[in-house]
Protein backbone atom coordinates (compact mmCIF):
# COMPACT_ATOMS: atom_id res chain seq x y z
CA UNK A 1 0.00 0.00 0.00
CA UNK A 2 1.51 3.13 -0.98
CA UNK A 3 1.92 5.52 1.67
CA UNK A 4 -1.02 8.44 2.02
CA UNK A 5 0.78 11.72 1.02
CA UNK A 6 0.78 14.73 3.01
CA UNK A 7 -1.24 17.57 1.66
CA UNK A 8 1.08 19.94 0.18
CA UNK A 9 0.46 24.11 0.94
CA UNK A 10 -0.40 26.01 -2.75
CA UNK A 11 2.98 27.50 -2.71
CA UNK A 12 5.07 23.61 -3.39
CA UNK A 13 7.32 23.55 -0.65
CA UNK A 14 7.62 21.12 1.73
CA UNK A 15 5.25 20.69 4.36
CA UNK A 16 5.74 20.39 8.29
CA UNK A 17 9.21 22.08 7.93
CA UNK A 18 10.71 21.56 11.67
CA UNK A 19 11.29 26.05 12.23
CA UNK A 20 13.30 25.81 15.45
CA UNK A 21 15.99 23.51 13.61
CA UNK A 22 15.81 25.26 10.64
CA UNK A 23 16.90 28.19 11.97
CA UNK A 24 19.79 26.53 13.97
CA UNK A 25 21.28 25.58 10.57
CA UNK A 26 20.14 28.78 8.37
CA UNK A 27 19.99 31.10 10.66
CA UNK A 28 22.66 33.79 9.88
CA UNK A 29 21.48 34.10 6.01
CA UNK A 30 17.93 34.39 7.31
CA UNK A 31 19.15 37.23 9.76
CA UNK A 32 20.93 39.12 7.74
CA UNK A 33 17.93 38.90 5.13
CA UNK A 34 15.59 40.47 7.82
CA UNK A 35 18.17 43.14 8.96
CA UNK A 36 18.52 44.28 5.38
CA UNK A 37 14.93 43.97 4.46
CA UNK A 38 14.66 46.60 7.67
CA UNK A 39 17.02 49.08 6.26
CA UNK A 40 15.97 52.03 4.01
CA UNK A 41 16.20 51.36 0.60
CA UNK A 42 17.53 47.29 1.59
CA UNK A 43 14.51 45.72 -0.24
CA UNK A 44 16.24 47.21 -3.42
CA UNK A 45 19.33 46.00 -2.65
CA UNK A 46 17.84 42.33 -2.03
CA UNK A 47 15.93 42.43 -5.11
CA UNK A 48 19.18 42.71 -6.95
CA UNK A 49 20.85 40.39 -4.91
CA UNK A 50 18.15 37.87 -5.72
CA UNK A 51 17.81 38.24 -9.21
CA UNK A 52 22.10 37.73 -9.50
CA UNK A 53 21.20 34.55 -7.36
CA UNK A 54 18.12 33.51 -9.27
CA UNK A 55 20.45 33.75 -12.67
CA UNK A 56 22.45 31.66 -11.33
CA UNK A 57 20.33 29.20 -10.12
CA UNK A 58 17.95 29.29 -13.52
CA UNK A 59 21.20 28.77 -15.10
CA UNK A 60 22.23 25.36 -13.66
CA UNK A 61 19.50 23.14 -12.93
CA UNK A 62 20.59 19.83 -12.27
CA UNK A 63 18.00 17.37 -12.79
CA UNK A 64 17.84 13.79 -11.26
CA UNK A 65 18.37 11.14 -13.64
CA UNK A 66 15.24 9.34 -13.12
CA UNK A 67 13.56 7.81 -15.78
CA UNK A 68 10.28 6.23 -15.44
CA UNK A 69 8.84 4.78 -19.30
CA UNK A 70 9.43 6.06 -22.71
CA UNK A 71 9.35 9.88 -22.07
CA UNK A 72 12.75 8.74 -20.48
CA UNK A 73 14.17 7.81 -23.92
CA UNK A 74 13.25 11.33 -25.25
CA UNK A 75 14.44 12.80 -22.22
CA UNK A 76 17.95 10.86 -22.99
CA UNK A 77 17.40 12.40 -26.78
CA UNK A 78 17.99 15.73 -25.08
CA UNK A 79 20.43 15.17 -23.53
CA UNK A 80 22.10 13.73 -26.08
CA UNK A 81 23.95 15.07 -28.73
CA UNK A 82 21.47 16.78 -31.22
CA UNK A 83 19.23 18.61 -28.36
CA UNK A 84 22.33 19.30 -25.67
CA UNK A 85 20.29 20.15 -23.00
CA UNK A 86 23.67 21.01 -21.22
CA UNK A 87 23.74 24.03 -23.05
CA UNK A 88 21.18 25.10 -20.60
CA UNK A 89 22.80 24.38 -17.98
CA UNK A 90 21.06 21.46 -17.35
CA UNK A 91 23.21 18.11 -16.35
CA UNK A 92 22.05 15.16 -15.15
CA UNK A 93 22.54 13.85 -11.49
CA UNK A 94 22.60 10.33 -10.11
CA UNK A 95 21.94 11.57 -6.63
CA UNK A 96 18.72 13.45 -5.26
CA UNK A 97 21.17 14.69 -2.44
CA UNK A 98 22.91 16.98 -5.69
CA UNK A 99 19.69 17.65 -7.46
CA UNK A 100 17.43 20.51 -7.23
CA UNK A 101 15.04 19.32 -10.31
CA UNK A 102 13.34 16.43 -10.82
CA UNK A 103 11.67 15.30 -14.33
CA UNK A 104 9.07 12.76 -13.69
CA UNK A 105 9.50 10.96 -17.13
CA UNK A 106 6.87 8.48 -17.51
CA UNK A 107 4.04 6.87 -16.16
CA UNK A 108 4.19 6.50 -12.44
CA UNK A 109 2.38 3.30 -11.23
CA UNK A 110 1.15 2.98 -7.66
CA UNK A 111 3.99 1.17 -6.48
CA UNK A 112 6.26 3.34 -7.16
CA UNK A 113 4.52 6.53 -5.76
CA UNK A 114 6.00 6.37 -2.41
CA UNK A 115 9.64 5.76 -4.02
CA UNK A 116 8.89 9.31 -6.17
CA UNK A 117 7.95 11.23 -3.29
CA UNK A 118 10.95 9.97 -1.39
CA UNK A 119 13.34 11.27 -3.59
CA UNK A 120 11.56 14.24 -4.12
CA UNK A 121 11.69 14.85 -0.46
CA UNK A 122 15.40 14.00 0.10
CA UNK A 123 16.19 16.82 -2.80
CA UNK A 124 17.75 20.00 -1.22
CA UNK A 125 15.75 22.53 -1.61
CA UNK A 126 15.00 24.45 -3.53
CA UNK A 127 13.79 22.32 -5.69
CA UNK A 128 11.47 21.74 -8.51
CA UNK A 129 9.25 19.32 -10.63
CA UNK A 130 8.99 18.71 -13.91
CA UNK A 131 5.73 16.33 -15.18
CA UNK A 132 6.95 15.48 -19.09
CA UNK A 133 4.37 13.72 -20.96
CA UNK A 134 0.85 12.90 -20.25
CA UNK A 135 1.18 9.97 -17.98
CA UNK A 136 3.23 11.89 -15.41
CA UNK A 137 0.38 14.65 -16.06
CA UNK A 138 -2.91 13.18 -15.42
CA UNK A 139 -2.52 9.15 -16.33
CA UNK A 140 -2.66 9.85 -20.25
CA UNK A 141 -3.69 7.17 -22.33
CA UNK A 142 -3.71 4.51 -18.99
CA UNK A 143 -6.28 6.72 -17.28
CA UNK A 144 -9.23 4.00 -18.35
CA UNK A 145 -9.81 1.02 -17.31
CA UNK A 146 -6.54 0.92 -15.32
CA UNK A 147 -6.10 -0.27 -11.98
CA UNK A 148 -1.88 0.39 -11.29
CA UNK A 149 -0.89 3.66 -13.07
CA UNK A 150 -1.24 6.70 -10.65
CA UNK A 151 -3.70 9.85 -12.31
CA UNK A 152 -1.12 12.31 -12.31
CA UNK A 153 2.10 12.41 -10.23
CA UNK A 154 0.87 15.91 -8.80
CA UNK A 155 -1.25 14.11 -6.59
CA UNK A 156 2.10 12.85 -5.04
CA UNK A 157 4.17 15.38 -5.71
CA UNK A 158 3.67 19.50 -6.32
CA UNK A 159 4.37 19.92 -10.19
CA UNK A 160 5.71 23.33 -11.24
CA UNK A 161 5.86 22.85 -14.75
CA UNK A 162 3.69 19.86 -17.01
CA UNK A 163 4.99 19.20 -20.47
CA UNK A 164 2.30 17.89 -22.55
CA UNK A 165 2.59 14.69 -25.33
CA UNK A 166 3.20 11.52 -25.76
CA UNK A 167 5.81 11.46 -25.43
CA UNK A 168 6.88 15.19 -25.49
CA UNK A 169 9.36 16.15 -27.96
CA UNK A 170 12.84 16.47 -26.85
CA UNK A 171 12.27 20.35 -28.14
CA UNK A 172 8.67 20.28 -26.13
CA UNK A 173 11.04 19.42 -22.75
CA UNK A 174 13.55 22.37 -23.66
CA UNK A 175 10.31 24.41 -23.93
CA UNK A 176 9.32 23.25 -19.86
CA UNK A 177 13.05 23.90 -18.68
CA UNK A 178 13.00 27.14 -20.30
CA UNK A 179 9.39 27.65 -18.77
CA UNK A 180 10.96 26.85 -15.11
CA UNK A 181 13.58 29.14 -15.15
CA UNK A 182 11.34 31.98 -16.28
CA UNK A 183 9.83 31.03 -13.05
CA UNK A 184 12.67 30.40 -11.07
CA UNK A 185 14.20 33.95 -12.22
CA UNK A 186 10.75 35.75 -10.96
CA UNK A 187 11.15 34.27 -7.87
CA UNK A 188 11.95 36.31 -3.88
CA UNK A 189 13.63 33.03 -2.62
CA UNK A 190 15.57 34.62 0.02
CA UNK A 191 13.11 36.61 1.71
CA UNK A 192 10.67 33.29 1.29
CA UNK A 193 13.24 31.43 3.39
CA UNK A 194 13.95 34.46 5.60
CA UNK A 195 9.77 34.81 6.12
CA UNK A 196 10.16 38.39 5.26
CA UNK A 197 7.09 39.68 3.34
CA UNK A 198 8.34 40.55 -0.36
CA UNK A 199 7.23 44.27 -1.85
CA UNK A 200 4.27 44.14 -3.69
CA UNK B 1 41.99 -18.48 10.11
CA UNK B 2 39.98 -16.53 7.89
CA UNK B 3 38.68 -13.82 8.18
CA UNK B 4 34.80 -14.44 8.90
CA UNK B 5 32.52 -11.71 6.96
CA UNK B 6 29.02 -10.97 7.54
CA UNK B 7 26.74 -11.15 4.84
CA UNK B 8 25.76 -7.70 3.74
CA UNK B 9 21.87 -6.71 1.82
CA UNK B 10 22.35 -4.28 -0.76
CA UNK B 11 19.43 -2.62 -2.09
CA UNK B 12 19.85 -1.41 -5.91
CA UNK B 13 17.29 0.86 -6.97
CA UNK B 14 14.85 1.43 -8.13
CA UNK B 15 16.20 4.47 -8.29
CA UNK B 16 19.39 3.98 -9.64
CA UNK B 17 20.76 5.59 -13.21
CA UNK B 18 21.85 2.17 -14.09
CA UNK B 19 18.86 0.15 -13.76
CA UNK B 20 17.71 1.05 -17.13
CA UNK B 21 14.27 1.77 -15.28
CA UNK B 22 12.61 1.25 -12.12
CA UNK B 23 13.85 -2.35 -11.24
CA UNK B 24 15.25 -2.80 -8.18
CA UNK B 25 17.73 -5.58 -6.97
CA UNK B 26 18.42 -6.93 -3.69
CA UNK B 27 21.77 -8.32 -3.65
CA UNK B 28 23.39 -10.22 -1.03
CA UNK B 29 27.12 -9.40 -0.81
CA UNK B 30 29.85 -11.09 0.89
CA UNK B 31 33.00 -8.78 1.08
CA UNK B 32 32.57 -7.88 -2.83
CA UNK B 33 31.67 -10.96 -3.83
CA UNK B 34 27.71 -11.31 -4.80
CA UNK B 35 26.09 -14.36 -2.91
CA UNK B 36 22.52 -13.61 -4.68
CA UNK B 37 20.60 -11.52 -6.30
CA UNK B 38 16.75 -11.02 -6.18
CA UNK B 39 15.34 -8.97 -8.97
CA UNK B 40 11.91 -7.08 -7.53
CA UNK B 41 10.09 -6.33 -10.44
CA UNK B 42 6.30 -4.38 -11.06
CA UNK B 43 7.45 -0.96 -10.40
CA UNK B 44 6.14 -0.13 -14.32
CA UNK B 45 3.49 -2.20 -13.98
CA UNK B 46 0.58 -0.97 -16.43
CA UNK B 47 -2.06 -3.54 -17.07
CA UNK B 48 -2.34 -3.15 -21.18
CA UNK B 49 -3.26 -6.86 -21.16
CA UNK B 50 -6.20 -5.98 -19.15
CA UNK B 51 -6.99 -2.76 -21.07
CA UNK B 52 -6.76 -4.42 -24.11
CA UNK B 53 -9.57 -6.44 -23.43
CA UNK B 54 -11.59 -3.14 -23.23
CA UNK B 55 -9.78 -1.76 -26.56
CA UNK B 56 -11.30 -2.53 -30.35
CA UNK B 57 -7.95 -4.20 -31.63
CA UNK B 58 -6.68 -1.17 -33.37
CA UNK B 59 -6.82 1.05 -29.79
CA UNK B 60 -4.62 -1.81 -28.90
CA UNK B 61 -2.04 -0.82 -31.28
CA UNK B 62 -1.38 2.27 -29.51
CA UNK B 63 -1.21 0.35 -26.12
CA UNK B 64 1.55 -1.95 -27.35
CA UNK B 65 3.45 1.06 -28.22
CA UNK B 66 3.39 2.23 -25.13
CA UNK B 67 2.85 -0.57 -22.64
CA UNK B 68 4.98 -3.09 -23.47
CA UNK B 69 8.97 -2.65 -24.66
CA UNK B 70 9.10 0.95 -25.59
CA UNK B 71 12.59 1.23 -27.68
CA UNK B 72 11.10 -1.26 -30.06
CA UNK B 73 7.14 0.12 -30.62
CA UNK B 74 7.04 -1.26 -34.01
CA UNK B 75 8.11 -4.75 -33.18
CA UNK B 76 4.88 -5.16 -30.48
CA UNK B 77 2.66 -3.44 -32.94
CA UNK B 78 4.10 -6.39 -35.12
CA UNK B 79 3.90 -8.90 -32.57
CA UNK B 80 0.20 -7.97 -32.11
CA UNK B 81 -0.56 -7.67 -35.43
CA UNK B 82 1.06 -11.04 -36.27
CA UNK B 83 -1.75 -12.92 -33.57
CA UNK B 84 -4.64 -10.54 -34.76
CA UNK B 85 -4.15 -11.11 -38.74
CA UNK B 86 -3.54 -14.76 -37.60
CA UNK B 87 -6.78 -15.19 -36.40
CA UNK B 88 -8.72 -12.82 -38.66
CA UNK B 89 -7.06 -14.62 -41.88
CA UNK B 90 -6.16 -11.19 -43.04
CA UNK B 91 -3.90 -11.18 -46.11
CA UNK B 92 -1.94 -8.54 -46.36
CA UNK B 93 -0.11 -6.87 -49.89
CA UNK B 94 3.46 -7.90 -50.43
CA UNK B 95 4.48 -4.43 -50.69
CA UNK B 96 3.22 -3.93 -47.16
CA UNK B 97 4.94 -7.08 -46.17
CA UNK B 98 8.13 -5.35 -47.35
CA UNK B 99 7.55 -2.04 -45.70
CA UNK B 100 7.05 -4.19 -42.76
CA UNK B 101 10.12 -6.17 -43.01
CA UNK B 102 12.04 -2.80 -43.58
CA UNK B 103 10.75 -0.79 -40.58
CA UNK B 104 11.02 -3.87 -38.35
CA UNK B 105 14.95 -3.68 -38.92
CA UNK B 106 15.20 0.38 -38.92
CA UNK B 107 13.36 -0.62 -35.42
CA UNK B 108 16.01 -3.38 -34.52
CA UNK B 109 19.14 -0.88 -35.20
CA UNK B 110 17.38 1.55 -33.09
CA UNK B 111 16.52 -0.85 -30.47
CA UNK B 112 20.23 -2.11 -30.39
CA UNK B 113 21.64 1.65 -30.59
CA UNK B 114 19.96 2.56 -27.24
CA UNK B 115 21.25 -0.53 -25.46
CA UNK B 116 25.05 0.45 -26.42
CA UNK B 117 24.72 3.76 -25.84
CA UNK B 118 23.13 3.47 -22.36
CA UNK B 119 25.21 0.09 -21.63
CA UNK B 120 28.69 2.26 -22.80
CA UNK B 121 27.25 5.01 -19.78
CA UNK B 122 26.95 2.05 -17.15
CA UNK B 123 30.79 0.88 -17.57
CA UNK B 124 31.84 4.44 -18.01
CA UNK B 125 32.31 4.96 -21.57
CA UNK B 126 30.08 8.34 -22.03
CA UNK B 127 31.34 8.69 -26.01
CA UNK B 128 29.23 5.57 -26.68
CA UNK B 129 25.95 7.41 -25.45
CA UNK B 130 26.31 10.08 -27.45
CA UNK B 131 27.80 8.43 -30.73
CA UNK B 132 25.01 6.14 -30.91
CA UNK B 133 22.03 8.87 -30.07
CA UNK B 134 23.66 10.48 -33.25
CA UNK B 135 22.66 7.67 -35.34
CA UNK B 136 19.35 6.64 -33.73
CA UNK B 137 18.18 9.82 -34.46
CA UNK B 138 18.74 9.48 -38.03
CA UNK B 139 16.79 6.29 -37.81
CA UNK B 140 13.96 8.28 -35.77
CA UNK B 141 14.03 11.18 -38.37
CA UNK B 142 13.38 8.11 -40.84
CA UNK B 143 10.79 6.30 -38.93
CA UNK B 144 9.55 10.39 -38.41
CA UNK B 145 9.15 11.08 -42.11
CA UNK B 146 7.24 8.27 -42.82
CA UNK B 147 4.98 7.71 -39.72
CA UNK B 148 4.87 10.98 -38.02
CA UNK B 149 6.26 9.42 -34.60
CA UNK B 150 9.20 10.00 -32.77
CA UNK B 151 8.79 7.00 -30.27
CA UNK B 152 5.36 5.40 -31.10
CA UNK B 153 4.68 5.18 -34.40
CA UNK B 154 0.80 3.14 -34.38
CA UNK B 155 2.13 2.62 -38.25
CA UNK B 156 1.13 -1.15 -38.66
CA UNK B 157 -2.18 -1.54 -38.81
CA UNK B 158 -4.61 -4.81 -39.64
CA UNK B 159 -4.18 -5.43 -43.29
CA UNK B 160 -0.95 -3.56 -43.92
CA UNK B 161 0.79 0.12 -42.85
CA UNK B 162 -1.10 3.02 -42.29
CA UNK B 163 0.49 5.16 -45.20
CA UNK B 164 3.22 4.77 -48.13
CA UNK B 165 6.92 6.00 -47.50
CA UNK B 166 7.36 9.19 -48.84
CA UNK B 167 9.42 10.26 -52.26
CA UNK B 168 13.04 10.34 -51.47
CA UNK B 169 12.78 8.12 -48.44
CA UNK B 170 14.39 5.19 -50.11
CA UNK B 171 17.75 6.72 -50.87
CA UNK B 172 17.79 8.53 -47.32
CA UNK B 173 17.45 5.51 -45.94
CA UNK B 174 20.09 3.54 -48.25
CA UNK B 175 22.12 7.12 -47.31
CA UNK B 176 21.58 5.91 -43.76
CA UNK B 177 22.96 2.18 -44.33
CA UNK B 178 25.81 3.58 -45.90
CA UNK B 179 26.54 5.78 -43.40
CA UNK B 180 26.33 3.43 -40.57
CA UNK B 181 28.73 0.90 -41.77
CA UNK B 182 31.02 3.10 -41.25
CA UNK B 183 29.99 4.13 -37.66
CA UNK B 184 29.69 0.54 -36.60
CA UNK B 185 33.38 -0.12 -37.73
CA UNK B 186 33.92 3.56 -35.75
CA UNK B 187 32.40 1.71 -32.77
CA UNK B 188 34.53 -1.16 -33.25
CA UNK B 189 37.60 0.59 -33.02
CA UNK B 190 36.12 2.44 -29.87
CA UNK B 191 34.76 -0.50 -28.23
CA UNK B 192 35.66 -4.20 -29.65
CA UNK B 193 39.39 -3.77 -29.08
CA UNK B 194 39.51 -1.48 -26.36
CA UNK B 195 41.23 -3.32 -23.18
CA UNK B 196 39.22 -1.71 -20.41
CA UNK B 197 36.17 -2.69 -22.22
CA UNK B 198 37.48 -6.04 -22.53
CA UNK B 199 38.44 -6.67 -18.90
CA UNK B 200 34.65 -5.37 -17.86
CA UNK B 201 33.20 -7.60 -20.05
CA UNK B 202 35.24 -10.88 -21.28
CA UNK B 203 34.48 -13.82 -19.48
CA UNK B 204 32.15 -11.60 -17.17
CA UNK B 205 28.62 -12.91 -16.30
CA UNK B 206 28.64 -16.54 -18.17
CA UNK B 207 25.55 -18.12 -18.94
CA UNK B 208 26.24 -21.68 -20.31
CA UNK B 209 23.78 -22.76 -22.78
CA UNK B 210 22.24 -25.19 -20.76
CA UNK B 211 21.03 -22.36 -18.33
CA UNK B 212 19.71 -20.22 -21.35
CA UNK B 213 17.56 -22.69 -22.36
CA UNK B 214 16.57 -23.84 -19.35
CA UNK B 215 15.42 -20.66 -18.11
CA UNK B 216 13.49 -19.68 -21.21
CA UNK B 217 16.15 -16.62 -22.16
CA UNK B 218 15.92 -15.98 -25.81
CA UNK B 219 17.07 -13.31 -28.69
CA UNK B 220 20.36 -12.00 -28.18
CA UNK B 221 21.22 -13.38 -24.76
CA UNK B 222 20.41 -16.98 -25.87
CA UNK B 223 22.65 -16.11 -28.57
CA UNK B 224 25.29 -15.23 -27.13
CA UNK B 225 25.20 -18.85 -25.36
CA UNK B 226 24.81 -20.62 -28.13
CA UNK B 227 21.60 -21.43 -28.94
CA UNK B 228 21.41 -20.74 -32.71
CA UNK B 229 17.63 -19.69 -32.37
CA UNK B 230 15.94 -16.89 -33.63
CA UNK B 231 12.13 -16.49 -34.38
CA UNK B 232 12.89 -14.93 -38.30
CA UNK B 233 14.72 -17.47 -39.60
CA UNK B 234 12.67 -20.64 -37.51
CA UNK B 235 8.86 -19.24 -38.26
CA UNK B 236 9.61 -16.72 -40.72
CA UNK B 237 6.63 -14.04 -40.86
CA UNK B 238 6.53 -10.78 -43.25
CA UNK B 239 9.13 -11.46 -45.89
CA UNK B 240 12.29 -12.60 -43.67
CA UNK B 241 11.96 -15.86 -45.46
CA UNK B 242 12.97 -13.97 -48.82
CA UNK B 243 16.17 -12.09 -47.81
CA UNK B 244 19.28 -13.53 -46.68
CA UNK B 245 20.58 -12.90 -43.75
CA UNK B 246 22.86 -14.50 -40.62
CA UNK B 247 21.93 -15.28 -36.98
CA UNK B 248 25.50 -14.55 -35.01
CA UNK B 249 25.78 -16.86 -32.73
CA UNK B 250 28.83 -17.34 -29.73
CA UNK B 251 29.59 -19.74 -27.75
CA UNK B 252 31.49 -17.71 -24.67
CA UNK B 253 28.11 -16.54 -23.02
CA UNK B 254 29.52 -13.86 -21.00
CA UNK B 255 28.91 -9.93 -21.43
CA UNK B 256 31.28 -9.57 -24.47
CA UNK B 257 30.12 -12.41 -26.45
CA UNK B 258 26.42 -10.31 -25.69
CA UNK B 259 28.13 -7.57 -27.08
CA UNK B 260 29.34 -8.83 -30.03
CA UNK B 261 26.18 -10.73 -30.82
CA UNK B 262 24.21 -7.57 -31.05
CA UNK B 263 26.81 -5.72 -32.91
CA UNK B 264 26.48 -8.17 -35.80
CA UNK B 265 22.93 -8.32 -35.04
CA UNK B 266 23.08 -4.30 -36.55
CA UNK B 267 25.14 -5.60 -39.58
CA UNK B 268 22.84 -7.86 -40.49
CA UNK B 269 20.14 -5.46 -40.15
CA UNK B 270 21.58 -3.05 -42.64
CA UNK B 271 22.12 -6.08 -44.46
CA UNK B 272 18.16 -6.75 -44.76
CA UNK B 273 17.13 -3.00 -45.23
CA UNK B 274 19.15 -3.16 -48.00
CA UNK B 275 17.81 -6.38 -49.94
CA UNK B 276 13.78 -4.66 -48.89
CA UNK B 277 14.72 -1.42 -51.01
CA UNK B 278 15.39 -3.33 -53.80
CA UNK B 279 12.97 -5.47 -53.57
CA UNK B 280 10.41 -3.12 -52.38
CA UNK B 281 7.35 -3.67 -55.04
CA UNK B 282 4.82 -0.97 -56.10
CA UNK B 283 1.55 -1.58 -55.19
CA UNK B 284 -1.42 -1.44 -52.17
CA UNK B 285 0.09 -1.01 -49.09
CA UNK B 286 -3.23 -2.05 -47.11
CA UNK B 287 -6.13 -4.51 -47.37
CA UNK B 288 -9.34 -3.57 -46.97
CA UNK B 289 -10.29 -4.40 -43.75
CA UNK B 290 -13.42 -3.00 -41.17
CA UNK B 291 -12.39 -0.65 -38.95
CA UNK B 292 -14.33 -2.60 -36.27
CA UNK B 293 -12.99 -5.47 -36.68
CA UNK B 294 -14.32 -8.77 -35.53
CA UNK B 295 -12.29 -11.57 -35.13
CA UNK B 296 -13.49 -15.14 -35.46
CA UNK B 297 -13.86 -16.78 -32.35
CA UNK B 298 -10.66 -18.92 -31.25
CA UNK B 299 -7.20 -18.74 -29.71
CA UNK B 300 -4.11 -18.43 -31.37
CA UNK B 301 -0.03 -17.90 -30.15
CA UNK B 302 2.06 -16.31 -32.32
CA UNK B 303 5.44 -15.46 -31.95
CA UNK B 304 8.17 -12.75 -33.23
CA UNK B 305 11.58 -11.67 -32.74
CA UNK B 306 11.63 -8.55 -30.98
CA UNK B 307 14.96 -6.44 -30.75
CA UNK B 308 15.15 -8.29 -27.16
CA UNK B 309 13.79 -11.81 -28.17
CA UNK B 310 10.91 -14.25 -28.47
CA UNK B 311 7.92 -12.52 -28.23
CA UNK B 312 4.86 -14.01 -27.94
CA UNK B 313 0.97 -13.19 -28.33
CA UNK B 314 -1.49 -15.10 -26.75
CA UNK B 315 -4.98 -14.31 -28.09
CA UNK B 316 -8.08 -15.46 -27.13
CA UNK B 317 -11.45 -14.00 -29.38
CA UNK B 318 -14.96 -15.12 -28.57
CA UNK B 319 -16.17 -13.20 -31.46
CA UNK B 320 -16.59 -9.49 -30.33
CA UNK B 321 -14.63 -6.30 -31.28
CA UNK B 322 -12.54 -6.76 -28.51
CA UNK B 323 -10.58 -9.30 -27.45
CA UNK B 324 -11.23 -11.63 -25.20
CA UNK B 325 -7.87 -12.32 -23.37
CA UNK B 326 -4.56 -11.30 -24.56
CA UNK B 327 -1.32 -12.82 -22.92
CA UNK B 328 2.23 -10.97 -24.08
CA UNK B 329 5.16 -13.61 -23.47
CA UNK B 330 7.65 -10.59 -23.34
CA UNK B 331 11.48 -11.38 -23.44
CA UNK B 332 12.52 -9.15 -21.58
CA UNK B 333 10.94 -10.76 -18.59
CA UNK B 334 12.20 -14.32 -19.01
CA UNK B 335 15.81 -13.19 -19.65
CA UNK B 336 15.54 -11.39 -16.45
CA UNK B 337 15.30 -14.69 -14.76
CA UNK B 338 18.74 -15.76 -16.08
CA UNK B 339 19.76 -12.57 -13.94
CA UNK B 340 20.81 -14.20 -10.62
CA UNK B 341 22.09 -17.55 -12.54
CA UNK B 342 24.79 -15.09 -14.59
CA UNK B 343 25.66 -12.58 -11.73
CA UNK B 344 26.21 -14.98 -8.59
CA UNK B 345 30.08 -15.12 -7.79
CA UNK B 346 31.10 -11.75 -9.24
CA UNK B 347 32.08 -8.58 -7.74
CA UNK B 348 29.63 -6.11 -7.12
CA UNK B 349 31.09 -3.64 -9.81
CA UNK B 350 30.26 -6.41 -12.35
CA UNK B 351 26.17 -6.19 -11.66
CA UNK B 352 25.99 -3.25 -13.51
CA UNK B 353 27.56 -4.81 -16.48
CA UNK B 354 25.71 -7.55 -16.43
CA UNK B 355 22.81 -6.08 -15.90
CA UNK B 356 23.38 -4.46 -18.94
CA UNK B 357 24.37 -6.46 -21.23
CA UNK B 358 20.79 -7.98 -20.90
CA UNK B 359 19.09 -5.04 -22.45
CA UNK B 360 15.76 -5.17 -20.10
CA UNK B 361 13.47 -2.64 -20.25
CA UNK B 362 11.21 -2.22 -17.44
CA UNK B 363 7.91 -1.67 -19.66
CA UNK B 364 8.58 -4.98 -21.22
CA UNK B 365 9.18 -7.26 -17.71
CA UNK B 366 6.07 -5.61 -15.99
CA UNK B 367 3.58 -4.65 -19.33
Amino acid sequence: MPETPETVPPNGRAPGRDQSLRSSTVAPVDRLVEVVDALPGGSVILTTVEHVLNWGRASSLWPLSFGLACCAIEMMAAGAGRFDLDRIGVFFRGTPRQADLIIVAGRATIKIAPIVRRLWEQMPEPKYVISMGSCATCGGPFYYDNYSILKGIDTVIPVDVYVPGCPPRPEALYEGVLKLQEKIKKEPFLRRRAGVATPA
Amino acid sequence: MALRTEELILNMGPQHPSTHGVLRMVVTLEGENVVDVQPDIGYLHSSVEKMMEYRTYIQSISLADRGMDYLAALANEMALLRAVETLGKIETPTRAQWLRTMFLEFQRIASHLVWLGTWGIDIGATTVFLWCFREREKVIDLFEKSTGGRLHYVYFRPGGVYEDIPDGWLQQALAFCDDFEQRLVEYDELLTANPIFEVRTKGIGVLPRATATNLGASGPVARASGVAFDVRKAFPYEKYAEVEFDIPVREEGDCFARYMVRMEEMRQSVRIVRQCVEKLPPGEIRAKVPITLRLPKGEVYTRTESPRGDLGVYLVSDGGETPYRVKIRAPAFSNLFALSEMMRGWKVADVIAILGSIDIVLADVDR
